[in-house]
Parts: C-alpha cells; sequence; structure tokens
C-alpha cells in the first residue's frame, strides 16, 4: 500500500459512503452517474458546435479567393504525428482513470502525465503548422476557406489547451487531497472530455487533412 | 489605456437616451440605498444572490424577466408612437436611434424576458414536481442566472455609454461586418449572448440530467407531469441548438475582431451561410421559448378544470415530435433566398407538419376542460386567452410557411404580427399564467384576483388592438421596421396599433399594481395550506413557500397527478398519511461563485467590446481563479438536524390536517 | 417505462458514461479494454492514410472510403474508450448520443443541400455559361 493510500485509506471501500448517503434508501442514482451523464450531455452540446464549424468549413472548403488550397498548404506527416500523439494519449488518459479509480498513484501519475506531455506535443506540432502557413501569407485573413480553417482546427487546439490546464489541475487536485469522491467524479468527467476530443481529432484528420489533400 | 473608450460614448447630445439614462439611474441608486439603509444587504448576500437553490433562483430570473419586459416594453411603446406619427413626417426618432430601438426591443424580449421567464419557472417548479430536493448542478444553476443577468447589464450600459446595434435583433452580415457597422453596438450585442449563452447552454445540461435522473421512487417518466416533460424537451433543444448559436457569433466576432472572412463580401466570404446557420438556431429557439409555455398550460387546465389532463400519451409524444421536429424547418425564415424550389418545398412541407403535435396539444386541453368544473380564475383566462390567439398565431404561421406566400409576405408587418401573435399570445400569456398560478407557491400569498383579471383583459384587448391592425398593413405592403412611410392607406391601421400598445400599457399598469396590493395585503391573501388551486402534482404537497429541502421525506409516487393520488387517499380515510420517520438532510452550500463569475465576465464582456484588452486578461484571470477556488472547496453540503426538519414538517402536517376537517364538515 | 406494478426504481443500475465496468473487478482487464481500442484506432488510422495517397482503389470512391473508416474508428472509440454499450444500463447514454448525432447529421446534411442551391442560383451569369461549355 503506498502512502497515498495510507493517507486516504478510509476512502476504500465501494461505493463511497458520499455516494451512496440517502440516495439508496430513496431508490436514487448516485453522484458519479448524475455527474458523468451530465458532463456527456456537455460534452453532446460541444460536438453540436464543433459540427457548425464543420458545416462552415465544408461550404468555404472551395473558397481560396485566389490563394492557397489545402492541398499547397497541408503536411501528411505532421497530422500522421500530430495523430499518433493524440490517440496515444487518448490510451494513457484511459490507463490513468484505471488509476484513478483503483486508487494506484503510481499509474495515476504516470499516465497523466504522459498524457500532458503527448498532448503538448501535439499542440506543439500544431502551433507551429499555424505559425508557418502565417509566415507564408495563408494566415486565416487570406481566405475564407483559411479562417474556416484556422477556426475548426483552432478551435480543437484550443479545447486541448483547456484540457491540458484541466489534466494538471486534477494532478494538482489529487495531491492535495486525495482520491475523495468528487475528485474521482472529476478525473472521470476529464478522461471523457479527453477522448471526445480525439474522436473530433478524427474527424477533422479526415475531413480537413486527408480530404483536402486529396481533393 | 482605455482602449477605444472616451467621453464621446456618452450620448450628451441625445436627450431621449441621455434622460433614459439619468431616470434609470435615479431609480438603481434609489433602491440600492434604500436596500442598504433598511440593512438587507447582508439578508439579500446570504438568503439571495449566494443562494443555490432552485427556488430562489427561479424567482430571480423571473425579476430579471420583468424588468426587461419594462424596458422592452418602452422600446414598444417607442417604436409604435414612431410609427402612428411619421406618415409624411419623421417622426422624432431619428433613423440611427429608430434601428438601435426595434434591434434592443427584439433581444431584450426573446433573450432576456422570454427565456429567463421560462426558464424561471422551471426552476421554480420542476423539482418541486418530481419529488426532489433540487436540480442536478445547483452550483451551476446559480452561475447561469447570473451570467444571464450579465448579458442583460451589458445590454442596457449600451444605451448610456456607446450604441447598440442597428442590424435587428439578428445581426446579418454584411450590415453587421465591421465594414459596415464599425461602432461597437453589434458587439455589445455579440458579447452580451455569448456570455448569457453559456449560462443558458449550462441550464440545459442541468435542468435534461435532473429530470432524467433525479426523481422521488416510483416516479417513472411516464408519471411525470406534463410540465416536466416539456422542461426535458426543451432543454434537449437548448443543448442541441444553443451551441449552434455560439459557433456563428464567434464566427462574426472573428471577422470584426480579427478581420476573417466568413461572411465578408471579400475573399471569398458567404453572406448566406450566416442566415443558414443563424436560423438553425433561431428556430428550435422559438420553440424552446414556447414548449414551457405549453407547460404551464396543461398544468394549469387540468387542475383548474379539476380534471386530469386528456391523452397523457399523445401530450408527451407531441412534446418529443416538435423536440425533434423543430430542427427541421429552419429554412422557412429565408425562403427569399435564393434556394430554389426544391429545397423551399422540402422545408414548407416540414413546417406544415411541424402544426400537426401543436394542434394535438389544443385538442388535448380543450377536451380537459370539456366536463369538468371550471374555476374561472387569472390562471385560466390566461390560458384560454392563449387557446384562442395562439391559434391565430399558429395559422398565420402555417400561412406563412407556404413559399409563394411568404415571397409576398416575408419581411413585412404581416410576418411581424405573425410573430407577436404566438409570442405573445404562447409564451407571454403562458409566462402570465405561470406567474399567477405559482405565486402563492413560490411566496406563501395569493395574487389579487380582480386586479390579476383587470390586467388580463387589458393585455388581451390591447394585444388584439395592437396586432391585428398589422396583419392588414402587412397585406397592403407595408415592410418591417420602417422610420417613416407615405402611404395614407397605412396610417389609420398604425393608429389603432399605437392605441392598442396604450391599452397594453394599462395592463402592465394594473400587474404593478396587482403586485403591490398584494404584498400590502399579503396577510389576507395568505396561502395557508400551501395548497390553494386543489391542485395535482407534488408542489403542492409542500408548504408555500416550501422549506429549503422541499419534502422532509422524499414522497413515494404511485401514479400520475401523485399529489391528488395522496389526497383522494387522505380524504377517503377521514386522515393524514402516516407521519413518516424524520432523518438528517443535506443540502449544497450556498456559493458565491455564480455572481463572483459573472462580476469578472461583465468586466470582460465591457472589456472586449471596447478594445481593453489588460481588462480583458484581468478579467478572465479572475474568472479561471474563482473557478478554480469554488473546484477547492473542502464543505461542500450542509445539514438540516431531523429536529428541525420535524418541526417544519409537523407544521405543515397540522395546516394540511385542519383543512382536511374544514373539507370533511363540509360536504 | 410502464406505470403499472412495481415501481420500478429506475437508473440506480446506470453506468455513468466513461465508467469501465472492468475496473471494479480488475485492472487486467480494463487495460486490455484500452489496448484492443487502441490498436484498432491505430490500424483504421493508417488504413486512412494509405488509403488517401493511393492510387489502388478508384478515385471517386476514396471519400465515401474516408469516411466510413472515421465512422468506424469514431465507434472503436466510443465502445472501447467511452464504454458506450447497448446494455441495459447504458440506454440514457445511447439515447443521448443519438440524439447528438441526429442533429449533427441534421445541421451537416440540411447546411450542406441548402448552401449548395444557394451557391448555384447566386452564381453570376459568366460562370454558369463557363459551367455549362
Amino acid at each position: 500500500m503506498s502512502a497515498f493510500e495510507a493517507a486516504v485509506g478510509h476512502e476504500r471501500d465501494l461505493p463511497d459512503r458520499r455516494d451512496m448517503a440517502e440516495y439508496v434508501a430513496g431508490g436514487l442514482v448516485s453522484k458519479r452517474i448524475i455527474v458523468g451523464y451530465g458532463f456527456w450531455i456537455f460534452l453532446l452540446s460541444d460536438i453540436v458546435m464543433f459540427s457548425a464549424f464543420f458545416a462552415t468549413y465544408a461550404v468555404l472548403v472551395d473558397a481560396t479567393a485566389g490563394g492557397p488550397s489545402g492541398r499547397d498548404l497541408f503536411n501528411l506527416r505532421n497530422v500522421a504525428i500530430e495523430t499518433a500523439c493524440l490517440l496515444l494519449s487518448s490510451f494513457t488518459c484511459g490507463l490513468a482513470s484505471i488509476g484513478a479509480r483503483t486508487y494506484r498513484g503510481s499509474l495515476f501519475y504516470g499516465a497523466m502525465a504522459a498524457t500532458c506531455i503527448l498532448g503538448a506535443a501535439f499542440l506543439f506540432i500544431e502551433i507551429h503548422e499555424f505559425a508557418d502557413m502565417v509566415a507564408h501569407g495563408a494566415g486565416p485573413t487570406r481566405s475564407a476557406f483559411l479562417s474556416a480553417f484556422f477556426t475548426l482546427v483552432g478551435c480543437h487546439g484550443l479545447h486541448v489547451t483547456a484540457g491540458l490546464l484541466w489534466l494538471l489541475t486534477m494532478m494538482a487536485q489529487v495531491f492535495a487531497k486525495g482520491y475523495r469522491a468528487d475528485i474521482r467524479r472529476r478525473v472521470l468527467c476529464f478522461s471523457l472530455f479527453w477522448h471526445t476530443l480525439d474522436i473530433i481529432w478524427v474527424a477533422i484528420f479526415t475531413v480537413v487533412y486527408l480530404m483536402g489533400v486529396e481533393q | 489605456m482605455l482602449g477605444k473608450l472616451t467621453w464621446a460614448a456618452i450620448p450628451f447630445d441625445q436627450p431621449i437616451p441621455l434622460v433614459a439614462a439619468a431616470l434609470v439611474g435615479v431609480v438603481i441608486i434609489g433602491v440600492l440605498a434604500w436596500i442598504t439603509l433598511k440593512g438587507w444587504l447582508p439578508y439579500l448576500w446570504r438568503e439571495w444572490i449566494t443562494s443555490v437553490d432552485h427556488k430562489r433562483i427561479g424567482v430571480m430570473y423571473i425579476l430579471l424577466a420583468m424588468v426587461m419586459l419594462l424596458r422592452g416594453f418602452v422600446d414598444a411603446i417607442m417604436m409604435r408612437s414612431q410609427q402612428a406619427l411619421a406618415f409624411h413626417s419623421g417622426g422624432y426618432l431619428p433613423p440611427e436611434h429608430y434601428d438601435q430601438i426595434f434591434s434592443a426591443h427584439g433581444t431584450l424580449m426573446i433573450l432576456f424576458v422570454a427565456m429567463p421567464f421560462m426558464i424561471g419557472l422551471m426552476n421554480l417548479v420542476m423539482p418541486l414536481q418530481l419529488g426532489v430536493r433540487d436540480v442536478a448542478f445547483p452550483t451551476l444553476n446559480s452561475v447561469s442566472l447570473w451570467l444571464t443577468a450579465t448579458g442583460a447589464l451589458l445590454v442596457n450600459i449600451s444605451l448610456v455609454v456607446g450604441e447598440f446595434a442597428r442590424t435587428g435583433w439578428l445581426p446579418f452580415p454584411p450590415l453587421s461586418e465591421i465594414a459596415y457597422s464599425p461602432g461597437v453596438g453589434v458587439d455589445y450585442y455579440l458579447w452580451s449572448l455569448q456570455i448569457s449563452g453559456v449560462g443558458t447552454l449550462l441550464t440545459g445540461v442541468n435542468f435534461v440530467t435532473t429530470v432524467l435522473k433525479i426523481h422521488a421512487p416510483g416516479m417513472t417518466y411516464m408519471r411525470m407531469p406534463v410540465f416536466c416533460w416539456t422542461t426535458l424537451a426543451t432543454n434537449l433543444m437548448i443543448v442541441a441548438a444553443f451551441p449552434i448559436l455560439t459557433a456563428t457569433l464567434a464566427m462574426l466576432l472573428l471577422d470584426r475582431y480579427l478581420g476573417f472572412h466568413f461572411f465578408t463580401n471579400e475573399a471569398g466570404g458567404n453572406v448566406m451561410m450566416f442566415m443558414n446557420l443563424i436560423w438553425a438556431w433561431g428556430h428550435p429557439e422559438v420553440y424552446i421559448l414556447v414548449l414551457p409555455a405549453f407547460g404551464v398550460f396543461s398544468e394549469v387546465v387540468s387542475t383548474l378544470s379539476g380534471k386530469p389532463l386528456f391523452g397523457y400519451r399523445s401530450m408527451v409524444m407531441a412534446t418529443m415530435a416538435i423536440c425533434l421536429l423543430s430542427f427541421t424547418v429552419w429554412l422557412h425564415h429565408f425562403f427569399t433566398m435564393g434556394a430554389g424550389a426544391d429545397v423551399n418545398a422540402i422545408f414548407g412541407i416540414t413546417s406544415a407538419i411541424i402544426a400537426v403535435p401543436t394542434g394535438v396539444k389544443i385538442f388535448n386541453w380543450l377536451f380537459t376542460m370539456y366536463g369538468g368544473r371550471i374555476d374561472y380564475s387569472t390562471p385560466i383566462l390566461w390560458s384560454i386567452g392563449f387557446m384562442v390567439t395562439f391559434v391565430i398565431g399558429g395559422v398565420t404561421g402555417v400561412l406563412l410557411a407556404v413559399p409563394p406566400a411568404d415571397f409576398v409576405l416575408h419581411e413585412s408587418l404581416f410576418q411581424v404580427a405573425h410573430f407577436h401573435n404566438v409570442i405573445i399570445g404562447g409564451v407571454l400569456f403562458g409566462a402570465f399564467a405561470g406567474y399567477t398560478f405559482w405565486f402563492p407557491k413560490a411566496f406563501g400569498f395569493r395574487l389579487h384576483e380582480g386586479l390579476g383579471k383587470a390586467a388580463f383583459w387589458c393585455w388581451f384587448v390591447g394585444f388584439y388592438l395592437a396586432f391585428m391592425p398589422l396583419y392588414v398593413v402587412g397585406l397592403m405592403g407595408m415592410t418591417r421596421r420602417m422610420q417613416h412611410y407615405d402611404v395614407a392607406a397605412w396610417h389609420p391601421w398604425l393608429l389603432i396599433a399605437a392605441g392598442g400598445a396604450a391599452i397594453i400599457l394599462v395592463g402592465i399598469i394594473l400587474q404593478i399594481a396587482q403586485l403591490a396590493v398584494s404584498i400590502r395585503r399579503r396577510e389576507e391573501l395568505r396561502d395557508v395550506t400551501g395548497d390553494p388551486w386543489n391542485g395535482r402534482s407534488l408542489e403542492w404537497a409542500t408548504p408555500s413557500p416550501p422549506p429549503d429541502f422541499n419534502f422532509a421525506v422524499l414522497p413515494r409516487v404511485e401514479g400520475r397527478d401523485a399529489y391528488w393520488t395522496i389526497k383522494q387517499r387522505a380524504r377517503q380515510q377521514g386522515r393524514l398519511s402516516e407521519e413518516p420517520r424524520y432523518t438528517d438532510i443535506e443540502m449544497p452550500r450556498n456559493s458565491p461563485t455564480g455572481f463572483i463569475c459573472a462580476f469578472f465576465a461583465t468586466f470582460m464582456g465591457f472589456a472586449l467590446i471596447w478594445h481593453i484588452w489588460w481588462m480583458v486578461a484581468v478579467a478572465a484571470l479572475g474568472a479561471y481563479a474563482t473557478f478554480v477556488v469554488f473546484a477547492w472547496r473542502d464543505r461542500v453540503e450542509y445539514v438540516i438536524p431531523a429536529d428541525e426538519v420535524a418541526r417544519i414538517d409537523r407544521a405543515n402536517r397540522s395546516a394540511r390536517g385542519a383543512a382536511l376537517v374544514h373539507m370533511q364538515a363540509t360536504p | 417505462m410502464s406505470d403499472s406494478g412495481q415501481p420500478r426504481d429506475a437508473h440506480y443500475a446506470d453506468t455513468a458514461p466513461g465508467d469501465n465496468p472492468f475496473d471494479r473487478h480488475g485492472t487486467g482487464e480494463a487495460v486490455g479494454s484500452y489496448l484492443i481500442g487502441l490498436g484498432l484506432a491505430t490500424l483504421l488510422t493508417v488504413v486512412s492514410f494509405f488509403i488517401s495517397g493511393t492510387t489502388l482503389v478508384w478515385g471517386p470512391s476514396i471519400p465515401v472510403a474516408l469516411v466510413v473508416l472515421a465512422v468506424a474508428q469514431m465507434g472503436v472509440h466510443l465502445v472501447f474508450f467511452l464504454n458506450i454499450t447497448t446494455g441495459p444500463d447504458n440506454i440514457n447514454n445511447v439515447m443521448a448520443l443519438a440524439f447528438g448525432v441526429l442533429i449533427v447529421f441534421l445541421l451537416l446534411a440540411g447546411s450542406l443541400w441548402i448552401m449548395a442551391h444557394m451557391n448555384y442560383n447566386m452564381m453570376p451569369m459568366d460562370q454558369i455559361m463557363r459551367m455549362q461549355r
């Protein structure tokens, strides 16, 4: 048993006392299910928002205003690396959530750190790609196509950034307060968020990059 | 240092906004001074501003809506009087000013009157009807409220500092692009909506989770009151539609602030895409407004007819059908934009189809009333008024859904009359019905009946006088938003319309009087039992107002009209059910998170509008810090001891017991 | 959700979305589930990248193939990473997802269909003539 497990030991039993409380007596669902479901609904709303950006991209994809198109700009090698980073980070995030559920500090912290590094690598490549495009006069103000591209992919990148901030906050919270029930619920929400970002990336690399290059 | 903000932003040269702002300023300072001098500030902070209690949050939403109704109505009076006067004349409102007025009128009425009113009613009533203690995420509920208030505040600040948008309540490009609207007006609109939109989306998440996952024991989905079903459908639509609004307004913001080309005339921008996306949100939005009103009518009509609601299953199916179908009709808002006959035909057909479930509902309400013993008090007057008025408005809507007809009538006053017909007849009458129906539950005393009835009749007559002429004048060819005109045939109708607005004004004054008189006479109007209407659903099982925890013990539900079943058994047995075993109750702690987040959001919005970048950074950091502090809390709940629960519940039970004895004694 | 007979205290046995049913019983199965997901997703990704650049497949079918592969990969993520299954404990999660997918479909298909018609009808006459040549 690790020092952490000793510190939070009394919370070992599943289901948690706090999750049970009055709920079982009244036949109500646990807080974990309520929080998880609520966050799932929020994620669906986020997916609808992304689909609005996707629709706009699809409509504007040919509006290059005489400027560069996807075929001129996209580097599939970078996209492949980004995809690998994000997919692997989804896997490590899964490991981290197992770590949180089973109170294994080494698994949790290690996997979260790996997720963070992979996510940061993804962002680094993406920001580099954006900066490169802007430097070559293919910034978002050049044409409607580029506006749509930067917004769609950039929105995903912003979500990844927010996710990394959240990830670090989660690590800090577990460090400070242990595997308390409400903190484990938040880890659940974080992992839902991170997996969904990878699902959206699948759509992005398919529709934007692969189809954009192939034309 | 202060971005684009200078002293020139304050309209010293325009008397009307200046005087209006001064008046409002005096009122606000006066109210704040009165509250402070009476020593109510600590109480207000502790019990209301930081409250996470759904009942208090609901009341505050409705209060916001009513105050904004006054502002929006003043805009309406100005518009009506301008159009009455501006025949062969410029009227008294110059075009730049008139444009801001009709834009503010629409924005306020839809987003800061109708939405908060409906959300407030759902907040107040839905958890009580489900037999539970609160919504799924109480602190998030508070955040939603205060972010909505921030949006309303920003729109109102634009009256004094800067200007408002001149684009109408939906900022169509290219007019709303930076090239053609270089001022701050459109930015006020955009940031106000983005901030309050976050609040609304969070409400959607909150309420969907509550209705689907949190019920009293035995309350299956098919035993929920219809108001809870309409809450579910409304919030599913919010979750699905508001992200589209967020994305679309974000794209317009990117165009304006960073020179992107989504909707510009150059570099490949596509103006029509804005229309497509904004109405993909806009149409579900109007169903988001009206479905809760339908839910209110279901409750009011069944309770005040003394009968269970006719056709419960078909009501549920009609509600969920509207929820889905509302996402299949949006093109009917821009038939004339040139999609062609195929596309127009399909959307015309779907728009006709969506009228069917609403028709089902109307018939169900009529059949509920038929054979019932109707208590003709104010809520049922609003309901009957709704049925007549909304049917007329709905029928003109189906007329507009026919593309060839729409080509003649699009953006005419006929269209304006149609949507006011359905929004006032549907949403506003529903809001007032809900307000008069549930006021006793929220505050413990009834509203004065006589004044309520008088107010209804003024609104009803005033509405028809104000809007039926607009149908006529629209068929005569008058387009909307005209600042002046030269056609003599229109003038008499617009005079009648102005007269109608004046009668509605009397109605509003009567409503204000009703509130004042009711508060003054609250002991006479006291609701002692908590069940003033002989109600059927669980909210009437609680005292008025309910204690923080709503129910001492969560009720066991055995059928529809759960409370009616409990009452019938009590009447048959001649006694109340057994006293339950009281236990400690854990309730969520109040939190200033919502208010403080909104405080920072207000500054962030204002700074973004005026390009005060350092303030944006500070405010964003402040909002994030607030969130982190909230997430770091250790003590989330407080405990109400069993004795306290018992004391409150026993008082309720003795009042109910007395009422039961009284009822047995009078056959 | 019938209203007859014993009131069913619904959802008590529901699973929260994202919760792995294995990780109460042992980390082995849970990790296994994620590993399978990773493997399948990697495979689908590699195939996508390969197809997009290849001449081995009939050209016009490539976008369709890419979409199918993308949808399949999203499914892999949903099942293996998010644990959205079709069991009775997952009904609410699946219904919510189905609703979301429907809205996304309506928005995307509707917008593309509408805008294609609009763009065609708004095209300046000389461009239409050029297209017809």
